[in-house]
């Protein structure tokens, strides 16, 4: 190995062909996995000390969790029902850090995306429920996908951040909702919730046959594999890379990154919508402020961890699904507060971005031998 | 004009009241981002950092019976916080808007899980001082109950604005925001400058915190702060990273957030929950007319992630 630089980044970035051993071709790729495992098992730990400061056995906590997360069908499927959004609202933030932008406004897009989608619903009461189905999935993506491309439009021809515009729009979709929630679109029988009218039983899009996992899970897979797609197989998303690795460049080339910025901003929040969406039609049957219920930002946890790859946000997300899942059972065996899940899920993510330091750093995988 | 009846006086003595009850975390928050954001790095965290202040002021005046050890504990949790950030991002090629992001989940949690048996129990309160005295007319005299942490962020502002442009720190700040490379070449450590920077940023925005829960509203509950930290934060950039401005910024805000609850008090209930929205849009609306994407913004400083 001759090029090491100080940095040790090229040096595993651009491993030359000769003397290819096995840790010099897939060094990457394995760090990729080692080094945020390795975070997560440190967060772990750090979370059981946290918990045994508190006189619990941390052993049982792992315990718990396990059962609570993957232990049972009844938890897996709890778990998988929790990662269908998940994996769309990480794509929330995956598909445009591809272009180096960092939106955290996912739970805003879920809120519009959800009344959007109920919106659709009520909107269309006597038609069949395959067009009201049909309706409504258009509908939740439209609805998000405009939210966050406010965010990207806001930066493209504003110059304004965009992470702090999503976010400052998380609060303001926040405040829609609850506007429209407890106004014009207030179900009058709903007393101390308020909330929408259902969208009838009909309209629900249901379970996978077998399982008492609902069809969302399905959407978040599709919508994952083709982000992928779209991202690493297309022109269009070389070019998304390219403007995300280097902005001026891309516009030398000719680059549209305008056009790149509103089209995957739209993307982004389509996604995040469309999780609204499934949590409207498949779980709840109505909007209420029920449905801000975090799992835009745990979606930005999810999209980090994955290293804002959309395929590996798929396993992501059932982990973080499960640790969610994991937190009632907490609750019940160990007393714990339900706020541990977040407090463990801020030391996650407090690790996986600590152990960024790392990347390149670890001597045996630079093939030094 | 007899006592009691003063009609739709309300709403702007109302929101007058408002904007100084309301603006104080705003206040500090900014004023503790400001010195953060100067010293070239930027802590999205501060809305867990504000949280996490409020509830160990709380705990901290429930069980000494002082409020002011409480606003002390939320300080040094505060700092705490602070440095936990600062610590993360010295480390080579972390994002600190990332690590922002983490300590905010962190923050939030970690104050709702040590804050559960504290919803309950009732703590000594902060004291006010009462500037109305001279008058009958009550919603005049609740609006100039002012409390002492407001003055102290008033008389801070400025202090601050001096110290920035005249002071051996604030030019050290200065220098680690607007070139790295220069204050290493003047021998100083700017990873440690930016430590000392968030550390004491996020004491201010602790005490913001403090303010919540032993002021007003003056209780500790996990709804207690609906992105305040986060709008501090961008009424920071709005501000131009002047301590001045964002004392008069941050006054209207206080005002924009009293509006909703002004308007229900007359009996003007619709649209309740937008006003209550209205920080949040102010807050778009002026990033929105002040920045531009042809230019870098006024008063940046030019080591900031933000700007770049």
């Amino acid at each position: 190995m001759t090029i090491d630089t100080a940095d040790g980044v090229e040096a595993v970035g651009v491993a030359p062909a000769a003397d290819p051993g096995f840790l010099q071709r897939h060094g990457t790729t394995i760090e990729y996995i080692l080094i945020p495992g390795a975070a997560l098992v440190g967060a772990l730990a750090v979370f059981g000390v946290f918990v045994a400061l508190f006189g619990k056995n941390p052993l049982d906590l792992y315990f718990y969790m396990y059962q609570g997360a993957f232990g049972t069908s009844f938890s897996w499927q709890n778990t998988l029902t929790r990662a269908a959004p998940l994996i769309l609202t990480a794509l929330c933030t995956a598909l445009p850090a591809q272009l180096g932008m960092v939106i955290i406004g996912g739970e805003g897009a879920l809120l519009i995306g959800a009344l959007a989608a109920t919106g659709a619903a009520l909107a269309l009461p006597s038609m069949p429920p395959l067009v009201v189905q049909l309706a409504v999935v258009c509908a939740g993506m439209i609805g998000g996908g405009l939210w966050i491309m406010l965010s990207g439009g806001l930066r493209q021809y504003r110059g304004v951040n965009e992470t702090i515009s999503s976010l400052l729009l998380v609060y303001i979709a926040l405040a829609i909702l609850n506007h429209l929630v407890e106004g014009v679109m207030r179900d009058p029988a709903s007393l101390n919730k308020p909330s929408t009218r259902e969208i009838g039983a009909a309209n629900m899009i249901g379970s996978i046959p077998g399982t008492d996992v609902h069809w969302g899970l399905v959407f978040g897979l599709i919508a994952a594999v083709a982000s992928y797609i779209l991202i690493y197989h297309t022109v269009f998303g070389f070019a998304a890379r390219v403007a995300g690795g280097n902005i001026r460049a891309a516009k030398i080339v000719g680059l549209g990154v305008g056009k790149l910025i509103m089209t995957i901003c739209f993307l982004a929040g389509a996604s995040a919508g469309l999780a609204g969406m499934v949590e409207v039609a498949a779980v709840q049957g109505r909007t209420n402020a029920n449905l801000a219920a975090g799992y835009g930002f745990t979606g930005i946890l999810v999209a980090f961890l994955a290293r804002q790859n959309p395929l590996a946000i798929i396993p992501v997300a059932v982990l973080l699904g499960g640790i969610s899942a994991s937190g009632g059972l907490l609750q019940r065996r160990l007393g714990l507060p339900d706020a541990s899940v977040q407090v463990l899920q801020g030391i996650i993510f407090a690790f996986v971005l600590a152990s960024d330091a790392l990347y390149g750093r670890i001597g045996f995988l630079k093939g030094k031998s | 004009m007899a006592d009691g009846t003063i009609g739709l006086w309300t709403v702007p003595l109302a929101v007058f009241g408002g904007a100084i009850r309301v603006s104080t975390p705003f206040l500090f928050v900014s004023l503790g981002e400001c010195i953060t954001e100067r010293s070239g790095r930027i802590n999205l965290g501060l809305e867990g950092t504000l949280v996490m202040g409020a509830m160990s002021a709380y705990g901290i005046s429930y069980l000494t019976g002082s409020p002011w050890l409480g606003v002390l504990a939320a300080g040094l949790a505060g700092s705490l916080l602070g440095a936990l950030h600062a610590g993360i991002c010295s480390l080579p090629r972390v994002n600190d808007i990332a690590v922002g992001i983490a300590l905010m989940l962190f923050g939030t949690g970690l104050a709702f899980y040590l804050g559960k048996p504290l919803i309950e129990p009732t703590a000594p309160r902060l004291p006010a001082i009462d500037f109305g005295w001279w008058s009958d007319i009550a919603q005049l005299r609740a609006a100039l109950r002012i409390n002492v942490l407001f003055l102290i962020g008033v008389v801070l502002a400025p202090v601050l604005y001096w110290a920035f442009r005249t002071t051996r720190w604030g030019l050290l700040i200065r220098t680690a925001g607007e070139s790295s490379d220069a204050a290493r070449a003047m021998g100083y450590s700017v990873l440690e400058i930016r430590l000392k920077a968030t550390m004491v940023g996020g004491f201010l925005a602790g005490i913001g915190g403090s303010f919540l829960s032993l002021f007003y509203p003056g209780s500790w509950n996990e709804g207690l702060s609906s992105g305040q930290g986060i709008t501090a934060v961008a009424l920071v950039i709005f501000a131009r990273w002047d301590p001045m401005l964002c004392l008069w910024a941050s006054l209207a805000f206080g005002g924009a957030a009293a509006l909703g609850p002004a308007l229900q008090s007359v009996g003007i209930t619709s649209g309740y929950y937008l006003f209550n929205a209205a920080p949040y849009i102010l807050t778009l609306a002026i990033m929105i007319i002040t920045c531009s994407p042809k230019r870098t913004l006024t008063g940046a400083p030019a080591e900031l992630s933000i700007t770049r």
